[in-house]
């Protein structure tokens, strides 16, 4: 067992944990932040994407102990108190929810692409989302809500 | 997955320590986009992971009008892409990041990590071999550095010793030219079935005579392997269609493929043949713009 210390949407988190914990693991089964999915495990599907110091990384590819001293940030970190994000918001709107296994990795990608770049094309859009697969093809709604807060985030 | 000491390294010499001591017990994380999924799978097991990927000294892209590109070896590949002046200097380097899986695993995963890791479809090797790139080995007795030619050996297998580092990148800048990185996979993000990388030098008196070139194929052998039979046929000649159509020809009879779930060795002799036709013909016009 390896101690570990990092912040999690803006709490320092301070645990024990086995080396072999991915992030995924860490976020999901240690600290119950479920939002963060594992699907492929091996960093093609993207419901694991997590931002760690502002970058959208796949949390099942990078072992916890890796990001110690880092700000990760997750799914659960993104609305304020009562208000979804801008994104999460648009999401819903434009039905881009469907079963909703790739959603938090989807919305987590979008928001790392759109506090890089405010006013994505499509193009941009398609290419950012690229390392997430929805398994229920909603690509095209998942697409049109990114672009729908473009400039809002 | 077996269990493991994890232990980060601050420094390249404190790295090397770590190697010395544990030996091949020891394996080197850096970004781990591809050695965190083989030991998901037990192919890889080490007893010891020095994690590398916190030593700041080694993230850098350096460049100097003489002595070319200098990267760190624990650069990402997203700091690649979207440096300004590697687009500048050698966009086919930033261009060819952006096939590369896609942007959560270009934050994370480094480009020296990519090279070390050594699979042949890596899309990094031989981008940076067309552009006639070398390594900095570091080891306990010092440095040593090795064209890109010799690094790979054979599947996943390279020149590093056990206690040495991949350090750096050297991109030479004798190699400007029209460069173009080509590459045919199933989607988006996945690896290269077939891959082509070429780096064109006109000569500057007559845009249609080729003064040097290097033509390398991904995923299509042991390690990215270079068209010599290829490269022959055009130096110092003129680039006429028919010779590119040979040069195609000989590359796709030079390479050397295996059926798997992506294709019969057939089929993917015919994709070489067609992406190295399309690559030289794009080079030359890349080239030959003002």
């Amino acid at each position: 067992m390896q101690t570990l210390s990092l912040t999690i949407n803006g709490e320092t988190v301070e645990s024990l944990i086995d080396p072999r914990t991915t992030l995924q693991k860490f976020l999901h089964d240690t600290l119950g932040l479920t939002g963060t999915k594992e699907g492929c495990g091996s960093g093609l599907c993207g419901c694991c994407t997590v931002m760690v110091d502002g970058k959208a990384v796949k949390s099942c590819l990078i072992f916890a102990l890796q990001v110690r001293g880092k700000s990760v940030q997750t799914i659960e970190g993104l609305a304020q108190e009562d208000t979804l994000d801008p994104v999460q918001h648009a999401f819903i709107e434009n039905g881009a929810i469907q079963c909703g296994y790739c959603s938090a990795g989807m919305i987590m990608s979008s928001k790392a692409l759109l506090e890089e770049n405010p006013n994505p094309s499509e193009k941009e859009v398609r290419h950012a989302l690229s390392g997430n697969l929805c398994r229920c093809t909603g690509y095209h709604k998942i697409v049109k809500a990114v672009l729908s807060v473009s400039g809002q985030v | 997955m077996n269990t493991f000491e994890y232990v980060p390294a601050k420094t390249v010499k404190e790295a090397c320590g770590l190697l010395c001591q544990y030996g091949e017990e020891a394996k080197i994380l850096g970004g781990g986009q591809s050695l965190v999924t083989l030991m998901k799978q037990d192919f890889v097991s080490p007893a010891y992971l020095i994690d590398i990927k916190g030593i700041s000294d080694l993230d850098y892209i350096r460049y100097d009008e003489t002595d070319g590109f200098r990267i760190g070896a624990l650069t990402t590949h997203r700091s690649l892409e979207k440096s300004a002046v590697v687009k500048d200097k050698y966009f086919m380097l930033s261009e060819m990041e952006r096939t590369l899986a896609s942007v959560p695993v270009r934050n994370w995963g480094t480009v020296g990590g990519n090279l070390a890791h050594a699979d042949p479809a890596s899309d990094l090797a031989p981008t940076l071999m067309a552009l006639g790139a070398e390594v900095t080995l570091t080891g306990p007795n010092g440095e040593r550095v090795v064209s890109l030619d010799d690094f790979f050996i054979d599947y996943f297998e390279t020149a590093l010793r056990p206690d040495e580092i991949l350090a750096e990148i050297h991109v030479p800048n004798s190699g400007q030219g029209g460069g173009i990185y080509s590459k045919f996979a199933q989607r988006a993000t996945d690896l290269a079935v077939v891959s082509v990388a070429v780096n064109l030098i006109l000569d500057p008196d007559n845009r249609d005579l080729c003064k040097g070139i290097r033509i390398v194929m991904g995923s299509v052998g042991p390690t990215p392997l270079r068209s010599k039979r290829g490269e022959d046929l055009l130096k110092g000649q003129t680039l006429t269609d028919t010779l590119i159509e040979e040069t195609a020809r000989v590359s796709a009879e030079d390479a050397q493929p295996t059926t798997d779930i992506n294709g019969s060795e057939e089929y993917k002799r015919e994709i070489v043949d067609v992406l190295v036709r399309r690559t030289i013909k794009e080079a030359k016009a890349r080239a030959a713009a003002p």
